[in-house]
C-alpha cells in the first residue's frame, strides 16, 4: 500500500500566517523546528487501519505535536471522528482504539509513541474486500445495542480486542473488558447480549 | 390481545445503526465549518465576587485570538426564569461562573489566551443551604430576587403556571386523619446527569440578524424557542447534531449557546463552543437540590387525607426554569396521591453553587424523592404496605389535579394497578416485604431489604407538534418533523408509525434532519411526549397524505377513494387486489403529495413506571450493594421493543436510581468548589456492578392514539432513588432521610460510628 504524506497544501486552515500554532511555538521546549529540520528522522510512521502514514513532528498544524495525544491526531489531523473525546482523562474508555490489536485510550497515548504501531479503529474494522460490518457491528445494529451512540465506538473496540484474544468468554469476561467504558444511557445490558451473540456466530 | 402491526411492536434496526457502529455519525465536536473559531470560557474560582479590574488587552493582542469579551462589551442578553442570567456579568456567583469569553483560531489558543486575561475580584460571602439563603442576613445573590428567592411563574407554561398545590381544606383533612406523620426529607445531592458527550453548540450569524445554532441537542425546536427571546428576537434557525446524551440538560444549552452567540458576533464567523468535562462538571446542569418539611394525613385504610408542607427547592445560581420545574413536580404529586386537601408552598432558592437546571424527571424526581419517605412514615404507623398504598392513591380515571398550566384535567386514562400488581408478582414482593424496617433476609453481617417507588407523568399530552409527510412518486415517503436524536430512537420509531401507516417497507420512509428551518412546528422530545404527542401528529399527517393520494387514484382505478388501500407503494380497492396502481401513476412524475398533522396539547393522560428494587447491605462496612431492580410499566402498544427496554434500563443512568446510593457532586462549602468534578472521583456505575434487571411491560390500549401507545418517555429515573432509599431503611431496620445512602451514613445509623 502507498504510504500517504501528509503534506501542508492538504490543511485549509492555519493559526498565524507562517503556519505555526500560535503560541505553542514557544511555550514548547523539547521540540525540534518544524522550519530547521526537514530531515525524514523527525517523522512518525503509523499505520491507521491498514493504511500507512508518515506524519512530520512539529508545530506546524499539519505536524504531529510533542503534545498532540492520540486521539487528537486521529481527529484533528487525520479526520477520523470516529473515535471520541468523552473526558479527555482516561476515565470513560470513549476514545478506545486499538494499538497492535491491544485496546488502549488513546486520549492518554502520545502520538509521538506510537511510531511503528498500527492503529485500528471503529472506521477500519469493517471487512475491506465484502464491505461487510464487523460481526460485533452487525450485532450491536440487530441488538439496538446502544442509544445515544456517543460510547459505542470505543466499546466496540474494546469488544474486539476481546474476542479477537477470547473468541469465546463468559458474560463476566465482557464485563470485565467494558468495566472501563462510561455508558450513561445504560445500554450495558443490550451490549453484553450483542457481545455474546457476536461471539457465538464467530465461533 | 394487542393488534399485529407490520412494523409497530417489531424490533426493527435503527435508522442509524449503521452510522453509530461505524463511526460515522456526526457529533457536535465532529463538524468543523469554514473559518470556524473557537470559543473558551475564563472561570471564576471564588463561589461569590465582584470584578474590581479586569484586564484584557494581552489576551486580545495575542496572536490568533479574535475576540475577547467581558461583562463590559459583551451582549446585554439575559437567560433564565424569570430572565437574570446575564451572558457577562461584574458579580460572579458560583466557582466556574463565567468571567471572560475568548475566541481564537484554535481551542489551544483560545486557551492560552484565556491565562493572559488579569481579574481582580473583590470576594463576596456566599451561601450554599436553602434555609441559610433565606435569613435576613444571608448574602444576596441577585437584586431583583430580594432574599435569594427566585419570583413564581415561568413563561413557557403560561400566565396559570401551577406555583404550589392549594386545594380542600388541610385542617380539616388533618382531623379526618386516623394517622399523622411529620417529617423532613432532603434529596440533596446535586448529582450531574453527565451524559458522555460534553455540551457543545457552533453559532454562525448571517445576514440583518439571523443567527444558525448547530447544537448537541435533545431538540432544534428549543434552540430557536429559547434562544429567540433571549437574543432580543433574533431570526435563529436550530438544527440538532447526533447528541450524545442529553437526558433532559441538553435541550438548548442556552448559556453556552450565548457564549457562542455572542462571541460569533463580534468576529463574524462560526464560533464552536464544546465544553472540557470539567466545565461539563462544574458549570453545566445539576439536579435541583431538594427539601421537604411535609405533614401528611391518613387513614388506616391508606386514604389520603391531608398533605401540607414547604418544599424548598436549592436550583443554585441561577434558576434555569426551576418554576417549570415545580410547577410539574406539583402536578405529578397530585397524581401520586388521590388527595382532597393540600397546601404544599415551594420556594426557588439560590445559592452560590453550580446552577441547577432541566434534568429527566423534571421536578417529580427530585420532589418525590423527598417526599415519599415522609409518606412512609405515615405508611409505617398505618402498617400499610406501600405496594397497596400506591395502588390505592395512585390516579383514577375521573380524578382531577391541576397541571402545570394551572388547569383543573380529569384524568382519563389507565389504571395502573395492574402494572403495579405484574410488577410485584414477578419481583416476588409478596415473599420479600416483610414488614416496615425488617430485612428480607438476614444472612451474618449481609441484610437485604427491599423497596418500592413509581412515577407518572401528564406530559405525554404536552404542547403542540405539527408534522408533514410527503409522498414521492417513486413510493417513498419523507416524514417532516422537528425530532433529535439523543438517544431514544424515537425518529426511527416515527418512520415506523409512518411505515404502518402507508404499509410501506421501513426503507421506504425518510425523515427529514432536525433543523427548524425545513420542518413545521414541533417541542421536540420534552418531557414524555414523544410517542403519544408527535406520533400523533405523524400519523395524522401520514393518514391526511394517504386520503390525498387516494383521491388523486379514486378517477384512475374507477374507485371510491374509500374504497382505495395502498401496500408496497401500490393502490387498489380493498375488494379487488389484482387491478392496482403504482404511486407515481396517481401522482403523476412531477407532483408530490403530502399531508398535515397537529396535536394540541392534552394533560388528560399518564404514562407510569414502578421501580422494586432489592439491595443487600454490609452493615459490618455500610456498603449497600443494589442486587436487583424490577421496572414494571404499561407502554399501551410497544413500538419498537429494544427502544423501550433501553429507556427503562436508563433508570439507572442519568443522575436515577444511583442517587440513592454513590451519585453526588460533593460541594466543598468552605471553598465553593465541587470536590467530586471529575470521572475518577464522581461515582458511576460500571460493566462489573450491574444489578440484575428486569422490565415488567404491559400493553393496556390507549384507544386515542393510531396504535394505543402511550410510551414511558423521561419518568424511567424517577421512581428509584426512593424506592432504593426504602429498601436500605428496611434491610438495616433504622430510617434514613437523606441521600445519597453512603456507608458512613448507613454505619451512622446503626449507630456504629
Amino acid at each position: 500500500m502507498k504510504t500517504r504524506k501528509i503534506a501542508r497544501g492538504e490543511f485549509r486552515r492555519s493559526a498565524n500566517n507562517d503556519g505555526t500554532f500560535g503560541g505553542l511555538k514557544d511555550s514548547v521546549s523539547h521540540k525540534p523546528s518544524g522550519t530547521a529540520h526537514k530531515n525524514e528522522k523527525y517523522t512518525i510512521n503509523i499505520k491507521v487501519n491498514g493504511q500507512p502514514y508518515e506524519l512530520k513532528i512539529g508545530n506546524k498544524l499539519d505536524e504531529v505535536g510533542p503534545s498532540h495525544t492520540l486521539v487528537y491526531t486521529l481527529r484533528e489531523t487525520l479526520g477520523l471522528t470516529g473515535t471520541k473525546v468523552g473526558c479527555d482523562q482516561g476515565a470513560c474508555g470513549a476514545c478506545t482504539v486499538l494499538m497492535d490489536g491491544k485496546a488502549i485510550l488513546s486520549c492518554m497515548t502520545l502520538t509521538v509513541e506510537c511510531d511503528g504501531k498500527s492503529i485500528t479503529t471503529v472506521e477500519g474494522i469493517e471487512d475491506t474486500k465484502t464491505g461487510e460490518l464487523h460481526p460485533l457491528q452487525q450485532a450491536f445494529i440487530d441488538n439496538t445495542a446502544f442509544q445515544c451512540g456517543f460510547c459505542t465506538p470505543g466499546i466496540i473496540m474494546s469488544s474486539k480486542a476481546l474476542l479477537d484474544k477470547n473468541p469465546s468468554p463468559t458474560e463476566q469476561d465482557v464485563k470485565q473488558a467494558l468495566a472501563g467504558h462510561y455508558c450513561r444511557c445504560i445500554s450495558h445490558y443490550l451490549v453484553i447480549r450483542a457481545v455474546m451473540e457476536a461471539a457465538g456466530k464467530r465461533r | 390481545m394487542a393488534e399485529e402491526y407490520r412494523h409497530i411492536g417489531k424490533a426493527t434496526p435503527r435508522k442509524d445503526a449503521r452510522d453509530i457502529v461505524t463511526g460515522k455519525a456526526k457529533y457536535i465536536d465532529d463538524i468543523k465549518l469554514p473559518k470556524m473559531l473557537y470559543g473558551k470560557v475564563l472561570r471564576s474560582p471564588y463561589p461569590h465576587a465582584n470584578i474590581k479590574n479586569i484586564g484584557t488587552s494581552k489576551a486580545g493582542a495575542y496572536p490568533g485570538v479574535k475576540a475577547v469579551l467581558t461583562y463590559k462589551n459583551a451582549p446585554e442578553w439575559k437567560s433564565g426564569t424569570p430572565s437574570h442570567r446575564r451572558v457577562l456579568s461584574k458579580t460572579v456567583r458560583f466557582v466556574g461562573d463565567a468571567v471572560a469569553l475568548v475566541a481564537a483560531e484554535t481551542k489551544e489558543i483560545a486557551m492560552e489566551a484565556l491565562e493572559l486575561i488579569d481579574v481582580e475580584y473583590e470576594r463576596l460571602p456566599a451561601v450554599y443551604d436553602t434555609e441559610e439563603a433565606v435569613k435576613p442576613d444571608a448574602p444576596q445573590l441577585y437584586s431583583e430576587f430580594p432574599g435569594n428567592v427566585f419570583s413564581r411563574g415561568c413563561r413557557m407554561f403560561g400566565l396559570k403556571t401551577l406555583q404550589e398545590i392549594v386545594m380542600g381544606d388541610v385542617e380539616r383533612g388533618f382531623r379526618e386523619a386516623d394517622i399523622i406523620a411529620e417529617g423532613t426529607c432532603a434529596y440533596e445531592n446535586i448529582p450531574n446527569p453527565l451524559p458522555p458527550e460534553p455540551p457543545g453548540v457552533i453559532a454562525f450569524w448571517e445576514g440583518l440578524n439571523q443567527l444558525t445554532i448547530w447544537g448537541a441537542s435533545q431538540s432544534a425546536s428549543m434552540l430557536r424557542f429559547t434562544a429567540q427571546p433571549y437574543l432580543k428576537l433574533a431570526d435563529v434557525r436550530g438544527i440538532s447534531t447526533q447528541c450524545g446524551g442529553s437526558y433532559g440538560t441538553k435541550q438548548d444549552s442556552l448559556v453556552l449557546l450565548g457564549y457562542a452567540a455572542a462571541l460569533a458576533k463580534a468576529t463574524g464567523r462560526p464560533v464552536k463552543m464544546y465544553y472540557t468535562k470539567e466545565e461539563h462538571f462544574n458549570a453545566f446542569t445539576l439536579r435541583l437540590g431538594s427539601r421537604i418539611h411535609a405533614k401528611v394525613g391518613i387513614k388506616k385504610d391508606g386514604t389520603v387525607t391531608a398533605v401540607s408542607g414547604e418544599w424548598l427547592i436549592n436550583t443554585g445560581a441561577s434558576s434555569e426554569m426551576a418554576q417549570g420545574q415545580v410547577a410539574v413536580g406539583c402536578g405529578e404529586a397530585q397524581l401520586m396521591l388521590r388527595c382532597p386537601n393540600w397546601n404544599l408552598q415551594p420556594k426557588v432558592v439560590g445559592t452560590n453553587r453550580n446552577p441547577s437546571g432541566v434534568v429527566r424527571g423534571f421536578g417529580g424526581q427530585e420532589l418525590k424523592s423527598a417526599l415519599i419517605p415522609i409518606l412512609t412514615v405515615a405508611m409505617e404507623k398505618a402498617d400499610l404496605d406501600p405496594v397497596e398504598f400506591f395502588k390505592k392513591n395512585f390516579v383514577k380515571a375521573g380524578d382531577g389535579y391541576y397541571w402545570r398550566d394551572g388547569n383543573w384535567w380529569v384524568y382519563r386514562g389507565v389504571d395502573y394497578s395492574k402494572t403495579m400488581e405484574k410488577g410485584a408478582e414477578v419481583f416476588g414482593w409478596k415473599d420479600k416485604w416483610m414488614g416496615w424496617y425488617k430485612p428480607t433476609a438476614v444472612d451474618g453481617m449481609k441484610r437485604r431489604g427491599v423497596g418500592v417507588g413509581l412515577h407518572g407523568n401528564a406530559d405525554v399530552g404536552e404542547d403542540e407538534s405539527e408534522a408533514y409527510v410527503k409522498l414521492n412518486p417513486d413510493s417513498t415517503a419523507v416524514l417532516h418533523a422537528c425530532v433529535s436524536e439523543s438517544g431514544m430512537g424515537q425518529r426511527s420509531s416515527l418512520c415506523k408509525m409512518v411505515a404502518e401507516v402507508l404499509n410501506l417497507p421501513l426503507d421506504h420512509v425518510h425523515i427529514t434532519p432536525p433543523d427548524t428551518l425545513v420542518n413545521p412546528f414541533d417541542f421536540g422530545l420534552a418531557g414524555s411526549r414523544g410517542t403519544y404527542t408527535i406520533g400523533s401528529a405523524v400519523i395524522e399527517a401520514a393518514e391526511d397524505a394517504k386520503r390525498k393520494l387516494f383521491k388523486l387514484a379514486a378517477p384512475i382505478l374507477s374507485a371510491k377513494p374509500e374504497d382505495l388501500e395502498t401496500k408496497d407503494g401500490l393502490i387498489y380497492m380493498r375488494d379487488n387486489v389484482e387491478k392496482a396502481i403504482p404511486w407515481r401513476r396517481a401522482t403523476g412524475l412531477t407532483r408530490t403529495c403530502t399531508g398535515q398533522g397537529r396535536f394540541e396539547r392534552d394533560f388528560s393522560l399518564s404514562n407510569f413506571m414502578m421501580i422494586y428494587a432489592e439491595v443487600e447491605v454490609d452493615v459490618g462496612t455500610g456498603k449497600a450493594e443494589l442486587i436487583r431492580i424490577v421496572a414494571a410499566t404499561d407502554c399501551g402498544q410497544i413500538i419498537d421493543p429494544f427502544a423501550l427496554e433501553g429507556q427503562l434500563h436508563g433508570s439507572l443512568g442519568s443522575a436515577g436510581i444511583d442517587t440513592a446510593l454513590f451519585e453526588e457532586s460533593v460541594l466543598d462549602k468552605t471553598t465553593g468548589h465541587i470536590l467530586s468534578g471529575n470521572m475518577m472521583d464522581y461515582k458511576w456505575r460500571t460493566f462489573l456492578d450491574l444489578p440484575e434487571f428486569q422490565n415488567v411491560i404491559l400493553e393496556t390500549p390507549i384507544p386515542s392514539h393510531r396504535f394505543k401507545a402511550i410510551g414511558v418517555g423521561e419518568i424511567a429515573t424517577a421512581p428509584g432513588p426512593s424506592a432504593v432509599l426504602m429498601a436500605i431503611c428496611n434491610a438495616i431496620g433504622r430510617k434514613i432521610t437523606d441521600y445519597p445512602v453512603t456507608p458512613a451514613k448507613i454505619l451512622k445509623a446503626l449507630g456504629k460510628i
